[in-house]
């Protein structure tokens, strides 16, 4: 019982320290460039789009300038943060998507739930102005 | 009946034990990173409910002033590139740091905190011009969830710079050892995540603002 328990924890000593040095190395000096220069764009091309007024429909514009943000919050993620299915075992990774769970259902269900108070109570505030 | 020789049988071999008796090593800090991750990912749902408050609450002007009106995107630009250059430096200082050279290290975090500095700075002007306006957090609705959610991420920014000045101190003082080496990195991830919410920040805030 306690033999291969002994064997684990000798293997855990001698390359746990290893495997901690090889979670926090941070990348190469190419890849932190690659994460800011498609970072560069990935900013500019949004705030240029806003600027410019290059779409003529707000909503379409909102959605692109969304998409943008997204691929640019992964850029960072991957390149800046290091994130991966495999540092710390994987649990960085199921901590991120829980947390990613939490705050979808807060945005969404935050708009979704006020959006339809405020239509509701629309009404009675048109009244009163009357 | 029936339980009592089995724990019985387990009592003859070994003493039931719920939970592990012999102590083994952990390296020292060898938990840091993850446990950082998490506070990390707990910050990361603090601004969650501030973004859904700003998601909610921006759109009650209270009869002031619309982001349209009020933002400057050129200004909010420039921020953006001073935290964006802020993250590649530090990205910079981490690899000297793992190269082991300290001199070089510091002259990035210099840097860093540079950038840091000009990003508060412009900051502070802006809300300085806002409630000069006459468009403070206390005009509309908008504006004070805009305040709050904006003046959070820029008080991390401040925390940040003050741990990067008192980090800067410690390696004079002691050098790249372990402990300093762990909460540099500790500070990395600070650092970064900060940058990822203010792209939540300029897209969500910002430019859909002006959108609107």
């Amino acid at each position: 019982m306690s033999d291969p328990h002994a064997h684990t924890h000798d293997a855990h000593a001698d390359h746990g320290h290893g495997d901690h040095g090889d979670h926090a190395s941070h990348g190469t000096r190419g890849s932190y460039l690659k994460g800011f220069f498609l970072s560069v764009i990935l900013t500019a091309i949004p705030f240029w789009a806003v600027m410019t007024g290059a779409f003529k429909d707000p909503s379409t514009a909102a959605l692109v300038v969304m998409v943008f943000a997204v691929a640019q919050i992964i850029v960072h993620m991957i390149y800046f943060l290091h994130m991966s299915g495999k540092s710390e075992g994987g649990w960085t990774m199921m901590a991120l998507i829980f947390t990613i769970i939490l705050v979808v259902i807060t945005l969404s269900g935050s708009i979704w739930v006020m959006y339809h108070m405020n239509t509701n109570m629309m009404p009675m505030q048109a009244a009163a102005d009357m | 009946m029936s339980a009592i020789p089995m724990k019985d049988g387990l009592n003859e071999t070994k003493p039931v034990s719920f939970y592990d008796l012999d102590e083994h090593e952990h390296p020292e800090g060898g938990s840091t990173m993850l446990g950082f991750w998490m506070y990390l990912m707990s910050d990361c749902l603090i601004f969650a409910v501030l973004f859904a408050a700003y998601a909610v609450l921006g759109n009650s002007y209270a009869g002031g002033p619309s982001p349209k009106e009020i933002f400057e995107l050129p200004l909010v630009a420039v921020n953006t590139a001073m935290l964006l250059f802020s993250s590649i430096t530090y990205g910079f200082a981490m690899l000297s740091m793992e190269e082991g050279r300290q001199r070089v290290m510091q002259m990035w975090l210099v840097f860093t905190g540079l950038f840091g500095l000009a990003f508060l700075s412009i900051e502070m002007y802006e809300f300085a011009n806002l409630i000069h306006e006459g468009a403070g957090p206390t005009r509309s609705a908008f504006l004070s969830s805009f305040f709050t959610l904006v003046g959070t991420h820029g008080l991390h920014v401040t925390m940040g710079l003050i741990w990067l000045v008192t980090l800067m101190v410690q390696v004079q003082k002691h050098g790249l050892i372990a402990a300093n080496k762990r909460r540099l990195m500790c500070l990395s991830m600070f650092w970064h995540f900060l940058d990822v919410i203010w792209i939540g920040v300029f897209t969500f805030v910002y430019l859909m603002g002006t959108l609107r």
